[in-house]
């Protein structure tokens, strides 16, 4: 995964076309997950792509060797989002209500017509009396598939320093 | 109303009930900071998080900010994190490298013995004042076993093998899953719970609860995985595991449950093989079996759980009666593939963890236990434990591994000496 696109130092012209198409398509993600519409929101990855919370002490960290907080292939995405629908994930039973703020969007394309996405995000989560914020950034790549957008990699890097007072993370990054 | 009303442990009417006040009043929590937490062997941390000479790392342990270091002389020592001349924290990164630890307040410097190498201006002091006084304040006493260390505030504690006892056969089979060495995975799961931190203690060795709370993985996610979950299937709500629990001295406690197969069993399934063909060769074949077939939660007492199927070390504290901090790590053995790395570290966050398809879960049902608690007439009301009580062997969903916790908690907080046989007839290990 090249992060090179959105890592970059200085101030990068960028491809202002780009940027809006991205911009909407992560304000639409945040709709669909805002209104729990996580079937059609399931529907934009691709079946090799990869979902990532990293640890919050260890937020540069590799999967491959590092506990992460999530780290879902495919399957085990697919999973996530079933038993979230369902009856028994009790955390999410009855579900929170969510809203995600999203700003700062960058975006890139590469020479294999990957897209490199970085954008901040603010997400609260209210349930059964608790008030949480998340606060982060994304590190997405998404491919161009079916004259549509999917994720290859959906990665969100959270900036608090330990999950205090969250205790969970029960609703999608 | 004192510490021996709180609990009701009836052997012959076969009930044992505690009362709910124990998990909302200050004033329990603050005798348990006394009598438990200032007194207990506490775990704070593995030797492979301090990997070298002169490496240290600062964490908080039951609420206070402890320094452990290894020294030039390899040594392992713990200090308190606040500066002996005014207080202020001498270390605040997580974990580093270095000679020295120095309180950037007026500069005062420490090396990772713990003694005052160095401060500006010391000619300004005379009299009584001495720098070899004014050294870190150690912990008393820290001691490891098998590279995991505990420290006690208590200087006068019984040493940590005869603290342990037998449960040691038990951590044991935990740390011999591998022939190599092992080691704490970078990344911690640093998390909460609003809930008194008591009920973790019972939640995190509950077999009863496993399949009702956590059906969303064992029902579901094992077949989303295109596991066969064929083992996990056919049990219902309430069935025995097949599992037993057993109680030892000082409070520890285990339940012990025969290994069912969960993603990682069947995607490094030949590396697994191997790795007990190893430890058949090494241990032989009935020691091997009883490592590798049985899925362990091995509690030390009095926050300390040791989980062996999901490779985690959980210790958690708490700050108030209604809340607690957790903290978690994953061990792994350092010979393992990088695919049976990642597989491992995968399976343990696949359920456990703020973010897993367990742990949540647990932790809605510790926050709404909590705010059960305020549902009161005019009494605090009582928490039930009786299940399996009396039985000559306990069954792993029974909850005699709760009421070894219990009686030793009371023992600790008894006022008086009241005589408390932890291990009483009706539970006694066998």
């Amino acid at each position: 995964m090249s992060e090179q696109a959105t890592r970059t130092s200085g101030y990068m012209q960028q491809d202002q076309q780009l940027r809006q198409e991205i911009e909407s398509y992560l304000f639409y993600d945040a709709q669909l997950l805002d209104e729990w519409r996580l079937e059609e929101w399931s529907e934009h990855f691709c079946e090799d792509a990869r979902y990532m919370v990293p640890a919050l002490d260890n937020p540069d960290g590799d999967y491959h060797d590092s506990l992460f907080l999530i780290s879902d292939d495919y399957l085990t995405l697919m999973s996530r989002v079933s038993q979230l629908k369902g009856r028994n994930a009790w955390v999410e039973n009855p579900l929170s209500k969510t809203r995600r703020l999203i700003t700062n969007v960058q975006a890139s394309e590469d020479s294999d017509k990957r897209i490199h996405v970085r954008a901040n995000f603010a997400i609260w989560r209210f349930h059964q009396g608790l008030s949480l914020t998340y606060v982060g950034r994304y590190e997405h790549t998404l491919a161009r598939v079916d004259n549509g957008l999917k994720f290859k990699v959906r990665k969100s890097i959270l900036d608090m320093e330990t999950l205090r007072p969250h205790g969970r993370i029960s609703i999608i990054l | 109303m004192t510490i021996d009303d709180l609990i009701i442990d009836d052997a012959e009417d076969r009930r044992f009930r505690v009362e709910r006040s124990v998990f909302t009043k200050q004033q329990i929590l603050d005798e348990e900071k006394e009598n438990i937490f200032n007194r207990c062997w506490l775990y704070a941390g593995h030797e492979s998080e301090l990997p070298e000479p002169e490496t240290f790392l600062a964490r908080k342990i039951a609420n206070k900010p402890i320094i452990l270091t290894r020294a030039k002389d390899g040594e392992i020592r713990a200090f308190l994190n606040a500066c002996t001349h005014r207080g202020n924290l001498v270390c605040r990164e997580k974990a580093g490298k270095g000679k020295l630890l120095r309180c950037f307040y007026h500069s005062w410097a420490f090396n990772l013995e713990g003694e005052l190498a160095a401060l500006p201006g010391p000619e300004a002091y005379s009299g009584s004042w001495k720098k070899e006084d004014m050294g870190l304040t150690p912990v008393p006493r820290v001691e490891s076993y098998r590279g995991l260390i505990f420290i006690c505030h208590d200087e006068n504690v019984e040493p940590l093998a005869e603290y342990l006892g037998d449960v040691t056969e038990y951590i044991d089979l935990m740390l011999d899953f591998t022939d190599a060495e092992s080691e704490i995975a970078k990344g911690e799961q640093n998390y909460c719970i609003g809930a008194n931190w008591k009920l973790l203690v019972e939640n995190s060795f509950d077999s009863y609860h496993g399949l009702p709370t956590h059906g969303r993985y064992f029902g579901k996610f094992l077949n989303d995985v295109k596991l066969d979950s064929g083992s996990w299937s056919e049990l219902n709500d309430g069935d025995s595991l097949g599992g037993r629990s057993y109680a030892f001295k000082n409070g520890h406690a285990l339940t012990e449950n025969p290994a069912r197969p969960t993603p990682l069993q069947i995607r490094s399934q030949e590396e697994l093989a191997d790795i007990k063909k190893r430890l058949t060769a090494k241990y032989g074949e009935e020691r091997a079996n009883r490592i590798t077939g049985f899925n362990r939660n091995i509690f030390i007492f009095p926050n300390l759980f040791l989980i062996a199927y999901w490779r985690t070390i959980r210790t958690f504290y708490p700050v108030s009666p209604d809340y607690m901090e957790i903290n978690a790590w994953c061990l792994l053995p350092t010979n393992d593939s990088p695919q049976l790395k990642q597989n491992r570290l995968e399976n343990f966050i696949s359920f456990l963890g703020p973010a897993g398809f367990g742990t949540p879960d647990d932790v809605a049902a510790l926050e709404g236990c909590q705010k059960g608690f305020a549902a009161t007439n005019r009494d605090p009301g009582w928490s039930d434990i009786s299940r399996g009580m009396g039985k000559d062997i306990a069954d792993s969903t029974d909850e005699r591994q709760m009421r070894t916790f219990w009686r030793e908690w009371q023992r600790r907080m008894a006022t008086q000496e009241t005589p408390v046989d932890i291990l009483d007839n009706s539970d006694a290990k066998k």
